[in-house]
């Protein structure tokens, strides 16, 4: 069952990949300018090695081709080159892959602890005080865009991870509190608080098996969060990541690089998302 | 409808006036460059001073608002029909129509948001009019935002199929689009609203995202995303506090759009 489950993830995940990938090439294909070369308005090339350019992109004009072409170049670890660096793109996302993994990694686990601390806080303690803090926190961080987190870091010469972390805040904690405070509802656990169980007894054995298996899921959702927020805090902080390399490629129109990049994203996604899911399914098989 | 509902309506409306006056309240315009002053600190010709070319910032405030709340809404709108058509249709059909539209919504959907808005920009022309920038920027946020309130509005015409009135209706000899129109989607109309309202303030940010990043509009027509972009040559707060407004004007506009929406509504 669990191993169907997986084969099924990984289908679907080929599948989306396959079809976002056929997208992209799609998208590349009609973007105005896809067939022309700034070195075709070199002086200096006589009006052959003009044509010679103009030739060397022929066999990309049909999407399908070109598409099968990156597809065949792909399998055997060929991405293309990035126009506007000149370097190989498997290179590229080999050597700026560890920044964001670093950045967006200690960015999640801090905005983790933070907003998981507050929620337990807020429904452990049930003061008004703390709720108000918290929704009123939250609030506030949700209203700043993810690029003005990313420039307040910079002008306070914060880590950029902190930025990350503050970003993914408001989300988690707004949702891990809704899911404690309808944990905290049910009728078992009012029963037990009647029975005089401490509080964290009742949290480790009643409260986190109910709200456990959505918040695994949620740790799926903010993987994505976290990736996307690598592009402005890379780019403003000045971190070399994948982030900085997508908006680099975006200004330069470098579309190559930018579609490999957001690929590469993509499947990230997609496999922690999976992986939560088959989490959650083995959760629940051994609770029942 | 609570007090800090009717305070958040009232502000809304407040800056919507605010910034729809602009031309008599600001008459210098927002491209105008005052070159004998250019980054001035507040001044009675200037309220909150000049940037760095000396344009008028409270000028541009203004217009930059009038843009991200005008065009704003136009982009929820758009996005919420798409998502009306794909995930209304898709659960009110079923079968093969609905299989076929989770997976576009998953596809989208999978794509981290900043990723996809960059991508999809990058492959339009990046050297055109400001007027033609802000058209392309909010119609891409329009375009592409649809998936999450397709994927609501998609359980809800599941839902909404299944349930007694839509089965009598069927056994009354209704189908087609007759039952779609009069009696399906009059009845989504609640979730669309919500989903409308939600993807407003989203937009907004987003746009300001795409413009401190240098991919929003182009200048010299300003938005909160350019404006918001002035943070980055800001060395102290102290010294130029006014720079912050533009921030603080994003802040309360957004406070007072999460506060409009009701939970039940954010949960719809």
């Amino acid at each position: 069952m669990l191993l169907w489950r997986v084969a099924r993830h990984l289908l679907a995940i080929a599948g989306i990949a396959l079809l976002g990938g056929l997208l992209s090439a799609t998208l590349v294909r009609l973007a105005p300018g896809f067939d022309t070369d700034e070195h075709q308005l070199d002086p200096h090339l006589s009006s052959e090695s003009v044509r010679a350019l103009r030739q060397s992109r022929v066999g990309e004009h049909n999407v399908l081709r070109y598409y099968v072409g990156y597809l065949t170049g792909a399998v055997h670890g060929d991405l293309g080159v990035s126009h506007t660096l000149g370097q190989p793109v498997q290179r590229l996302l080999h050597d700026r892959w560890p920044v964001t993994l670093r950045v967006a990694g200690i960015g999640l686990l801090l905005g983790w602890l933070l907003a998981t601390a507050l929620a337990f806080a807020v429904s452990l303690s049930r003061l008004s005080a703390y709720e108000i803090l918290g929704t009123t926190v939250s609030g506030a961080f949700l209203c700043i865009p993810a690029a003005v987190l990313a420039l307040l870091s910079v002008i306070f010469n914060a880590p950029g991870y902190l930025a990350i972390a503050l970003i993914v805040f408001p989300k988690i904690y707004r949702y891990s509190r809704n899911l404690l405070a309808k944990a905290y509802s049910l009728p078992h656990i009012t029963a037990a608080r009647a029975k005089g169980l401490g509080e964290v007894r009742i949290l480790m054995w009643h409260v986190l098996p109910v709200a456990g298996p959505q918040m695994i899921a949620l740790a799926g959702i903010t993987v994505s969060i976290a990736l996307g927020a690598c592009i402005p805090v890379e780019s403003l902080c000045g971190l070399p990541g994948i982030g900085q390399l997508a908006w680099q490629a975006a200004l330069a129109r470098d579309l190559p690089l930018l579609v490999n990049v957001t690929v590469l994203v993509t499947l990230v996604t997609l496999l922690v998302n999976s992986g939560a899911d088959v989490i959650i399914h083995m959760v629940r098989s051994r609770e029942a | 409808m609570s007090a800090a509902r009717k305070l958040a309506c009232v502000v809304l409306v407040a800056v919507c006036v605010v910034s729809l006056g602009a031309q008599w309240i600001a008459p210098t315009g927002y491209a105008k460059q005052f070159r004998e002053a250019p980054s001035s600190p507040p001044s009675r010709q200037h309220l909150l001073g000049t940037d760095e070319i000396g344009r008028d910032r409270f000028a541009r405030v203004l217009y930059g608002t009038r843009i991200s709340l005008l065009l704003a809404p136009v982009a929820a709108l758009i996005s919420t029909l798409l998502a009306a058509l794909v995930g209304g249709l898709a659960g009110y059909l079923g079968g093969i129509w609905l299989r076929v539209a989770t997976g576009v919504t998953d596809l989208f959907l999978s794509l981290p948001w900043l990723f996809l808005l960059i991508t999809v920009r990058a492959v339009l022309p990046l050297n055109v009019s400001p007027l033609f920038s802000v058209l392309i920027t909010f119609l891409i946020l329009g375009l592409l935002g649809w998936a999450a309130s397709a994927r609501v509005l998609c359980t809800s015409a599941q839902s909404l199929g299944s349930s007694d009135f839509i089965v009598q209706a069927r056994a009354s000899g209704l189908h087609g689009s007759r039952l779609f129109f009069v009696h399906v989607l009059p009845n989504l109309k609640p979730v669309l609203y919500a989903q409308f309202w939600i993807s407003i303030p989203v937009f907004i940010l987003s746009e300001a995202n795409l413009g401190i990043l240098g991919l929003g509009v182009a200048e010299p027509l300003p938005s909160w995303g350019s404006l918001l972009r002035e943070l980055e040559g800001l060395v102290s707060f102290r010294d130029e506090p006014w720079r912050l407004v533009p921030l603080l004007l994003l802040i309360i506009v957004m406070t007072s759009f999460q506060m409009v929406l009701s939970k039940e509504e954010v949960a719809a």
